[in-house]
């Protein structure tokens, strides 16, 4: 970093002029990077991507590894400890826990893809127009996506109380005394707590396909347009085809928080009696007294398998385009 | 890029020409049956989006005392008051917990950034073997859920060993430099360093996303001219991706100030905690009625409220930068 030009510009001089450069290319382009140079980016690039090696992919490979073993998270990892397929083997067949978290994760990306995600949509088609007010109704259904999940979890508490609540008010089930225990009831309280969530994703939907819609240009619609197409045929066969980038973003978006999934569960009650994920479990297992490493990872894994699905799509689709 | 911020709402386009055209004929002024329809459900849509936000808003004003002997859906008869909010304020020390977060998620945004920025240029302004894998494990990394990598992570944070070099001290609050135990469990630079390192991935993606639109020849000449990366980067690239910084800076920020998971892991402490997973701590203890519940949570979301309110172009542009390309 010290005075760079005084000790580069010999090396500099010799570099070809930048006209050259881009009818060369690759290997010339090289030259133009002094020692000093190259050592800066391998710096700039390392420092984070070993940082992210060592937080992020290590973990992830350890996760792999301790899913084999039966490590308690007390002392070495050593050849006693590996117990082959055991861990998978209980957690499919032996683990009563295992299946109803799997699809109460299934439930939720149901839920999202059925239902939020298209209603998110729905507000941007219907929001993508000249309007008096567009930009309110997108600022409304934006807010929640601004608040942590955890206080979206206490708003809605709020809706949900048994006695205090108001929706069990508001209905008079209070006076009647039929209460119904919207976040105790675990036949219900999945939903309840998706209802919740999807306050929060709608918008976040809405926000992202709108900006894609903007993005179609308009020439495309007015071509439909002039050929006598109707809205409705317009919008699945001009628009929706070349927005397939964006639809590939909200697929895997919607994918991931269903997959990821955990705040809002835990804070109403810590994901037992019909709020079980496969992210509490891991958690349970792997973080509390019980300290089942080896188990709770085994768990991690097969979130991690099921979550590679949205990542190698997404992958496979922006990085085409990128660098 | 400059096409992103055309498809942000306050600027946005009139992109029907049709419904222009109709503009100047005279039967504009008819009220037509399919606009009202429309209008009436978005309407319906606004009310029952605001309603919980409503709700806790009302809650949180009125006396505990008040709701029990009137029901919860009742008018105010004592009036609405502030009291709920000055007793959390002061009992469950929230302006506490504002700094607490706010220790974490500045440094962690500044940083993210910085780091995110300098890995974005280098792989978007030069060509070398790896800068597609480099970009894809930073990409990916981010859409792992976070309970993938938990365990081992806490194991990396229980042994490694971080300087006791004392601390800074501001009355009640205590930063510690860097550990206050001697590892990066329950510290706040550990809870820094993980969202940095989480969400940099993002940012690298969205950032990457934005410097690849900005010619080679710029990064070239400035070369030629005798600059070396870092300056180039720090003093021509930066400041032209200012508007990706700035929204970026925004969605960072809600992000981070919204953690609650590496917090409940990797920190134990109950006065390192920031205030989202405090608000859970007061869950059992503090909070014996729900108006009390209200004013907490709505303490809570004031700053991303805020944000949102006052740099809601920038917000939009940075979840939307990520999924649009020109």
């Amino acid at each position: 970093m010290a005075n760079p030009t005084t000790s580069q510009a010999p090396a500099r001089t010799k570099a070809p002029e930048a006209g050259a450069l881009v009818t060369t290319r690759r290997k010339r382009r090289y030259t133009l990077l002094t020692r000093q140079d190259k050592l800066l980016i391998l710096m700039m690039v390392g420092v984070p991507l070993a940082l992210d090696l060592l937080l992020i992919w290590g973990p992830t490979l350890a996760s792999v590894v301790l899913s084999f073993t039966n490590w308690d998270g007390i002392g070495p990892v050593t050849g006693n400890n590996i117990v082959g397929l055991k861990n998978y083997q209980f957690l499919f067949t032996g683990y009563t826990l295992f299946w109803p978290a799997f699809s109460h994760n299934l439930i939720w990306l149901a839920w999202l893809t059925f239902i939020a995600t298209p209603l998110g949509m729905f507000l941007a088609v219907l929001l993508d127009r000249e309007m008096r007010g567009t930009r309110i109704y997108q600022s409304v259904f934006f807010l929640p996506v601004v608040l942590s999940l955890v206080v979206v979890g206490f708003i809605w508490e709020l809706q949900y109380a048994p006695n205090d609540g108001f929706i069990n008010n508001v209905f008079g089930l209070v006076k009647s005394g039929k209460l119904i225990d919207w976040l105790g009831n675990p036949r219900i309280n999945l939903f309840a707590i998706l209802v919740a969530a999807s306050w929060r994703h709608v918008g976040y939907i809405m926000i992202l396909y709108l900006a894609g819609l903007k993005s179609v240009d308009p020439s495309l619609r007015e071509a439909a347009r002039v050929d006598g197409a109707t809205q409705v045929q317009t919008f699945f066969h001009v628009v929706l085809p070349v927005m397939a980038p964006i639809n590939v973003i909200i697929v895997v978006v919607t994918a991931i928080e269903a997959l990821r999934a955990f705040d809002i569960a835990f804070i109403i009650n810590q994901g037992k009696n019909g709020l079980e994920l496969l992210s509490i479990l891991i958690y349970n297992n792997s973080l509390s007294e019980a300290s089942l490493v080896g188990f709770g990872s085994a768990i991690a894994v097969v979130l991690l398998v099921i979550s590679l699905g949205p990542i190698i799509l997404f992958l496979s689709r922006t990085m085409k385009t990128l660098a | 890029m400059t096409q992103n911020y055309q498809f942000l709402p306050s600027t946005m386009p009139a992109i029907f020409p049709g419904v222009a055209g109709n503009a100047g004929k005279p039967k504009r002024r008819r009220i037509r049956p399919a606009r009202v329809a429309l209008h009436m459900f978005l309407g319906a849509m606004v009310a029952l989006w605001l309603f919980p936000l409503f709700w806790a808003i009302y809650s949180s004003l009125r006396p505990y005392s008040d709701t029990v002997l009137h029901g919860s859906i009742s008018w105010p008869s004592g009036g609405l008051s502030f009291i709920n909010y000055q007793t959390v304020w002061t009992q469950a020390d929230i302006p506490y917990y504002y700094v607490n977060t706010l220790v974490i998620v500045i440094p962690g945004v500044i940083l993210t950034l910085l780091l995110a920025s300098m890995v974005a240029f280098c792989c978007t302004q030069f060509s070398w073997k790896f800068n597609l894998i480099v970009l894809m494990l930073f990409t990916a990394g981010n859409l792992l859920p976070p309970q993938v990598i938990i365990r081992p992570l806490y194991w990396v944070y229980l042994n490694t060993p971080i300087a006791n070099l004392g601390s800074i001290d501001v009355s009640k609050f205590s930063f510690a430099l860097f550990s206050d135990n001697n590892l990066l469990y329950d510290q706040y630079i550990g809870i820094i360093l993980i969202h940095v390192v989480f969400q940099t991935g993002f940012a690298t993606f969205v950032l990457s996303n934005y410097m690849k639109t900005i010619t080679k020849e710029i990064t070239e000449s400035a070369l030629v001219d005798g600059a070396n990366v870092l300056r180039i980067w720090w003093s021509v690239i930066l400041p032209l991706c200012r508007p990706a910084l700035a929204a970026m800076a925004t969605l960072l920020f809600t992000f981070m100030y919204n953690d609650f998971f590496w917090a409940l892991v990797l920190l134990k402490s109950g006065d390192k905690r920031p205030i989202t997973s405090a608000l859970n701590n007061l869950q059992g203890e503090f909070f014996v009625n729900n108006n009390l519940v209200a004013a907490g949570a709505l303490l809570a979301c004031i700053p991303p409220i805020l944000i949102f309110i006052l740099l809601q172009k920038h917000f939009v542009a940075g979840l939307t930068l990520g999924s649009t390309k020109g």
